[in-house]
């Protein structure tokens, strides 16, 4: 059984303890423009992992991440404006005098903070239970999270009153009394995000090393015989979406005090497809890939999109195509393809000497 | 939650004119849905491909329209609309052929990936309108015979180019049938979509009826965007604003039978205009999304689903 098990952190986690290292001397070198930015990519990066758990081990796509991940963020956003602001500059430009009373609680950072993570994980569950347990599986799921996608996005724009619309929130002061636009309060968001993301990532490579993780596995490649040896697919499908949609919900969380605005365009079906192609161009599947992916992803995308305004979808589009044409298993399979014929080439001689 | 009041005031404003416009515009827009995703449960059913970029055929088939009128400019009373149907078949058909030698057929059995490649490719198709036709939505004038309706009783009217697009989408559908369930090209269809490789055994080139089939998805997709600009300005996101109503009606119809295509369509295009109006327009989507829900509860694989004992 030890064998057959992935331990925690082998031989090879130099690579990790690396990456992680340089997470906490970027500060150190970068502007605070690009340090900025690079926060922005590790809270993509915790959403990456999120939809890599349902995805890349369970088999399931979501497309409806991008709603989850907005959810987090509208919590968040919605602290930061009563930080700001009593009433909100769009609820006095739509009449109301009165703070609704779903948006009291989040006077307080603690109440914000949780609800992030929650209020995405109730409705992954609400949306979950049904198509689970209806065995509603591939693309049709796939379909419907995308349709949830539209209608939370259209929902958000109507209800102008209580959720700003088409614009979302922005104009944010302050968190906890520090300026958000002070390069000391920027620094400190980037490590906290930093901290998330490593303990987002420990966390997940802890849940699919252990017997649930094999389960999830099992279910993505082949659900039916899980479920004749007696197991429940539907309630670990249920659970694993509940925890990913929390996860993403915490990366939106962490994005908008980052970023200073969130709106129903982060929710629309555009980012949630993005979110898929970050996980596939990093390698679904791996843990490391999706984080890496999210990471390539969005430099190339800030990077193009500056450059060539005009044109840069035609490579977004391009890159979605030829990730799934030319390199299924993304950069992580590159990786391994490659490790393998170093390994190969050096073990011809030693079997060689063997005989 | 925004105006309950302005839902109640127009809901007891109900009359029997409201009742009879509205299914008439559901039906409109179901025959519109019905035309787009004929062509993506077929695809679907035969390939195993969900095409995203499906709805980037059917504003090919509405700037095709466009160019047309461009070219006819002024000439006539709009004949150059009549020719436009077939035209829109054709120019979204054979750009359709090209895409599936080229790209999707790589991606059979693969609908995950597929997803995201017709996805990409939806993006390429955006902006690549965007650069020729500029981002702005353009207007496509419709002919003359098709301006007025028939004045049913008074203050009802029933607009000549909704009917239009119904008699359209009818005369598709009646094509459609005749071609799958009474030609040996449909046939050899359905050979393919119930077992690919015993129809290869016997015979049949499983690789032209895959592209011949995409292609006259494709094509469908066409028609449904050269009457689309019958009812509004086009542009290079026209598509995206039908496409997932279209994924919904093959969701509810069940994949590969016309049938099943033809009542999901009816469904979600008399539902959501309804729900749209006794509520607020956002919350009718909401209200639609979760009907949806509770009906898979019921019909998990959709109302018509092909009859099979395997598992998967």
């Amino acid at each position: 059984m030890n064998t057959e098990k992935l331990p925690l952190f082998r031989k090879a986690q130099w690579p990790y303890i690396l990456a992680a290292l340089s997470l906490f001397l970027l500060p150190l070198i970068l502007s605070d423009f690009r340090l900025n930015l690079l926060g922005k990519f590790l809270t993509f990066a915790i959403a990456a992992i999120a939809l890599d758990l349902i995805w890349g081990y369970t088999g399931v796509l979501s497309l409806g991440h991008g709603v989850f991940f907005s959810l987090g963020a509208y919590c968040m956003a919605m602290y930061l404006k009563l930080q700001a602001e009593d009433l909100p500059d769009f609820m006095v430009w739509s009449g109301l005098t009165d703070l609704p009373w779903f948006w009291k609680p989040f006077k307080h950072l603690w109440v914000a903070l949780p609800m992030a993570v929650i209020v995405p994980a109730v409705f992954a569950i609400i949306i979950g239970i049904p198509t689970f347990r209806a065995r509603i599986k591939g693309v049709y799921f796939s379909i419907l999270t995308q349709a949830l996608a539209l209608v939370f996005s259209i929902l958000f724009i109507g209800q102008q009153p209580y959720t700003g619309g088409t614009n979302g929130m922005t104009n944010f002061q302050n968190m906890l009394g520090y300026s958000l636009s002070d390069s000391s309060t920027m620094r400190g968001l980037y490590i906290i995000t930093a901290v998330a993301l490593i303990i987002v990532f420990v966390l997940s490579r802890w849940i699919v090393n252990t017997k649930t993780g094999r389960i999830l596995i099992a279910i993505r490649d082949g659900e039916n015989r899980l479920r004749f040896l007696g197991y429940d697919t539907s309630l670990f499908k249920i659970c694993i979406f509940a925890l990913s949609a929390s996860l993403a919900g915490l990366a939106g969380a962490l994005y908008v005090p980052q970023v200073g605005i969130i709106s129903p365009s982060m929710m629309g079906i555009l980012p949630s497809v993005e979110m898929a192609i970050w996980v596939a161009v990093g390698g679904r599947g791996t843990l490391s890939g999706a984080v890496m992916g999210a990471f390539a992803v969005n430099f190339a995308k800030s990077y193009l999109s500056e450059t060539f305004p005009n044109t840069w979808l035609y490579f977004l589009g391009i890159l979605f195509i030829s990730v799934v044409l030319l390199f299924p298993k993304g950069i992580i399979g590159l990786f391994k393809k490659f490790r393998k014929k170093i390994i190969e080439r050096e073990e011809i001689p030693a079997d060689g000497q063997q005989i | 939650m925004q105006s309950p009041g302005r839902g109640k005031s127009k809901g007891s404003k109900m009359s029997i004119e409201m009742i009879i416009s509205q299914i008439f515009n559901g039906l409109s827009l179901s025959s519109i849905l019905l035309l787009i995703a004929l062509g993506l449960s077929i695809t679907f059913g035969i390939m195993g491909v969900i095409n995203f970029a499906h709805g980037e055929f059917l504003m090919v088939g509405a700037y095709t329209a466009y160019v047309l009128q461009k070219i006819f400019h002024g000439q006539d009373g709009g004949t150059y609309f009549l020719i436009s149907l077939p035209v829109a078949f054709l120019v979204a058909g054979i750009v359709g052929f090209i895409l599936e030698k080229s790209l999707i057929r790589f991606l059979y059995g693969r609908p995950y990936e597929g997803i995201l490649a017709t996805w990409g490719l939806s993006l390429i198709f955006q902006q690549t309108a965007r650069n020729i036709f500029g981002a702005n939505n353009v207007e496509v004038t419709s002919p003359s015979w098709l301006a007025g309706g028939i004045e049913l009783m008074n203050g009802l009217q029933l607009p000549y180019n909704r009917l239009f697009i119904i008699a359209v989408a009818a005369l598709s559908v009646f094509v459609m049938y005749l071609y799958i369930y009474n030609s040996s090209a449909g046939r050899r269809m359905r050979a393919v979509m119930q077992n690919r490789d015993m129809s290869a055994c016997m015979g049949i080139k499983t690789k032209s009826v895959d592209s011949t089939t995409f292609a006259i998805g494709c094509g469908l997709a066409g028609v449904a965007g050269c009457v689309v600009s019958l009812l509004g300005s086009i542009g290079p996101s026209t598509g995206q604003n039908y496409i997932v109503d279209a994924f919904m009606v093959v969701v509810l119809g069940g994949v590969g039978k016309l049938s099943g295509t033809i009542a999901g369509a009816i469904m979600i295009g008399m539902a959501s205009p309804l729900f749209e109006y006794v509520t607020t327009s956002s919350m009718g989507k909401v209200i639609v999304f979760a009907l949806v829900i509770v009906f898979l509860q019921w019909k998990p694989s959709g109302l018509f689903a092909l009859k099979t004992r395997a598992l998967d």
